[in-house]
């Protein structure tokens, strides 16, 4: 069991993924069409460019802009997550070592007292959105059973990770259970809402190149949004 | 039934039609003939798939469903909250399901996607700027109303509005010579004060082509005379074209995409003619939008701009202030407390959030200006957006969406508001109408000319007065 996950089954999950998304990042930008988008892409290069990196860049800042600033809760809860959801799998110590193996390298591992915190932070967060779309009339009304999915595909990575460490009955089958939850969330990234990991990406500089060819830019107002 | 006789699929194309449809009073046979047209389902998955490209695919598809869009609509919060009115629920309620199935939707489907497509959403852009995902619902639905249009599910008011661009190049039953002979009879009324005020129609190689709102030269006739007294006292060399001198686009909000094509044609196609230097338009925000900011692309110009190029009014107002070209009276300058209204389709869909106020601090006494929160490119729609305010139909809905600008507006306990752009100014007259909140509010041009100091050799002589 623990030979297939590790083997042949990580590195098909790992390849869906990463190809997965290629094509789907290809996709995305040879579908862009200037004239039904209205935007003119490529007549404007610099300018396009500059505002698909500030958009990008704004919106990944805690704060940064005033959506942000307007939730500041929901942005809490939602940055509390996803430094989490970014940070461990790339440098948690037993992920770096694991990756070594696998794929001939790794990034630099922080301590494991960061990382339980870390997990821990994301936990409380992903409890947090998942409160949010039983109690708020406004989110409720957008859930479906898909968003339920994505909630549970990325709580258990963190609840199996978390139950394996702390060695919680039998640590080997933990460890087997967390790295299966890891590679169905590999494998459902490109096939599910989870493309966001990537799309997100694409779709805020596709509105940052609107904005900074059409919406302002060439005025010269850069605008914060 | 598969088609009405008035409400139908075939855009309108000739003055007889335009008749026939005003004829029908409310457009009450219209709206009772809706209910019975089909749904061509396959023309509408047809057009779906040659249209619906990544952008707005990939924005339906990962949304997060996490509600974060909610506060920033105006009509959400002007409806108590209801989540009917969240944004991603609008569109993925419309938009989502047909394509979800496939263009499989059938009349009670589409008659309720109209009443979502204009009646809760002015594509005022605003909550594009607060998904942390990019996604613009606005543009889903300008692009949501180009499907309904197309299947005649469109409000009976932007089917005619559509068809006057179609039959009149213009949003009105206005011709070319019934507009330049206004704009002349109106420069007359004001020789007199005005030595020597002229309009020079179709010159050549002018500095200035100046283009308004058909509803200026309809309803509204005093404000070409205002304009002809403020380009003739900056000394500008300016003209209008008899022909594509409508700047405006019902068509726009109709969804009527090859009519918008047909419309700011007209107007490049004056460029062409007259060669000016640039365009001017007058105080519209949507006209604007439609001849400079998306006429472009309609028009097929890989550039995306104009031919000559193109400012809205206010740039040339503050750029003739700061110029000196026009001088204020400092004595006249506005002394009640007083604010601005941002127009979206300007401000949040073109940059212009500093212009306007570059205006005020020449003509507003220092204190008594007082901004709007939020403001600028935060600024929420007035309520008469996307052709709202013209939808009887919708008039109760447009009447609540008037509540969110109507708390902004007293909230800064201005008694005058500043409003540069042609729906917003309709919008607050009807909020004052409705709500009687004891405001007035005003273009800038009539404001501008009331505080002006006229150089002397302007003024009229002695003997002729
Ligand atoms: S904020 Fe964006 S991602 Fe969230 S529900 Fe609204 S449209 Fe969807
Ligand atoms: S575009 Fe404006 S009116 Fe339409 S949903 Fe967004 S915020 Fe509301
Ligand atoms: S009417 Fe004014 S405030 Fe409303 S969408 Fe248009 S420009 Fe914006």
């Amino acid at each position: 069991m623990h030979g297939l996950l590790t083997g042949p089954l990580f590195y098909i999950s790992l390849g869906v993924c990463i190809i997965g998304m290629i094509v789907r990042f290809y996709k995305y930008f040879t579908g862009l069409n200037w004239q039904l988008d209205r935007v003119a892409y490529k007549k404007y290069p610099m300018m396009g460019l500059k505002g698909a990196l500030r958009s990008i860049y704004k919106w990944l800042i805690p704060y940064g802009t005033y959506g942000w600033r307007q939730q500041p809760v929901m942005a809490a809860a939602f940055f509390g997550f996803h430094i989490g959801a970014v940070a461990i799998p790339l440098f948690l110590a037993g992920h770096s070592v694991f990756l070594k193996e696998k794929i001939g390298f790794s990034l630099p591992y922080m301590g494991s007292g960061a990382a339980d915190l870390i997990s821990w932070i994301a936990i409380v967060c992903l409890a947090f959105m998942a409160l949010r779309r039983l109690v708020l009339p406004e989110v409720r009304i957008l859930t479906d059973k898909s968003d339920w999915g994505v909630l549970l595909l990325s709580f258990l990575p963190f609840a199996t990770g978390l139950l394996a460490r702390y060695q919680v009955g039998d640590y080997g089958f933990w460890l087997n259970m967390h790295i299966l939850a890891g590679e169905l969330v590999l494998l459902a990234i490109p096939f599910t809402k989870l493309s966001h990991v990537f799309l997100f990406f694409a779709s805020r500089a596709q509105l940052g190149m609107d904005f900074g060819i059409k919406r302002g830019g060439l005025k010269g107002t850069p605008m914060a949004w | 039934m598969p088609e009405g006789t008035l409400c139908n699929k075939k855009p309108i194309d000739t003055a007889e039609g335009i008749t026939t449809l005003l004829a029908d009073k409310s457009g009450a046979k219209y709206y009772e003939e809706m209910k019975h047209i089909e749904v061509d389902t396959d023309l509408l998955w047809e057009t779906i798939q040659k249209t619906c490209k990544s952008r707005i695919r990939t924005w339906l598809e990962i949304c997060a469903h996490c509600g974060m869009c909610a506060d920033s609509c105006f009509l959400y919060l002007a409806n108590k909250r209801d989540p009917k009115q969240v944004p991603a629920y609008k569109i993925q309620s419309t938009l989502g399901e047909i394509i979800k199935r496939k263009g499989k939707v059938d009349n009670k489907f589409m008659r309720n996607a109209m009443r979502v497509a204009w009646s809760q959403c002015t594509c005022c852009n605003r909550c594009g700027m607060y998904c942390p995902h990019g996604i613009d619902t606005g543009i889903m639905f300008g692009y949501l109303r180009g499907l309904l249009y197309q299947q005649g599910f469109v409000p009976w008011e932007m089917k005619i509005g559509a068809g006057m661009h179609r039959v009149y190049n213009a949003q009105m039953d206005i011709s070319s010579e019934d507009y330049v002979d206004t704009f002349e009879w109106m420069v007359e009324e004001y020789e007199d004060d005005y030595p020597g005020l002229t309009v020079p129609v179709d010159v050549e190689g002018a500095d200035i082509m100046y283009t308004v709102n058909a509803r200026e030269a309809k309803h509204y006739p005093e404000d070409l005379a205002e304009a002809a007294i403020l380009f003739h006292i900056a000394g500008e060399n300016w003209t209008i074209p008899s022909k594509g001198w409508e700047q405006t686009s019902l068509a726009m909000f109709a969804g009527d995409w090859a009519a918008c094509k047909m419309q700011v044609e007209s107007v490049y196609d004056a460029m062409g003619r007259l060669k000016p230097r640039r365009m001017v338009g007058t105080e519209c925000g949507h006209a604007h939008r439609a001849s400079v900011v998306e006429g472009p692309y309609w028009a097929g110009r890989e550039d995306g701009r104009p031919p000559a190029e193109s400012i809205h009014y206010i740039e040339w107002l503050a750029e003739a202030l700061r110029e000196g070209k026009l001088k204020i009276d400092p004595s006249k300058r506005i002394k009640v407390p007083c604010t601005l209204q941002d127009s979206c389709n300007y401000v949040r869909n073109h940059g212009l959030r500093d212009t306007a106020r570059e205006i005020v601090s020449y003509i507003v006494e220092p204190g008594y200006f007082i901004d709007m929160d939020p403001n600028r490119q935060n600024n929420f729609c007035c309520g008469g957006g996307g052709g709202f305010n013209g939808i009887g139909y919708f008039r109760k809905e447009r009447n609540v969406g008037l509540k969110v600008k109507r708390d902004q507006i007293l909230a800064t306990g201005a008694k005058l508001v500043i409003a540069p752009c042609h729906n917003c100014w309709d919008a607050i007259r009807d909020l004052e109408e409705e709500f009687e909140i004891g405001i007035e509010w005003s273009f800038l041009k009539p404001l501008i000319i009331k505080m002006l100091d006229i150089p002397d050799h302007l003024k009229p002589q002695e003997e002729d007065m």
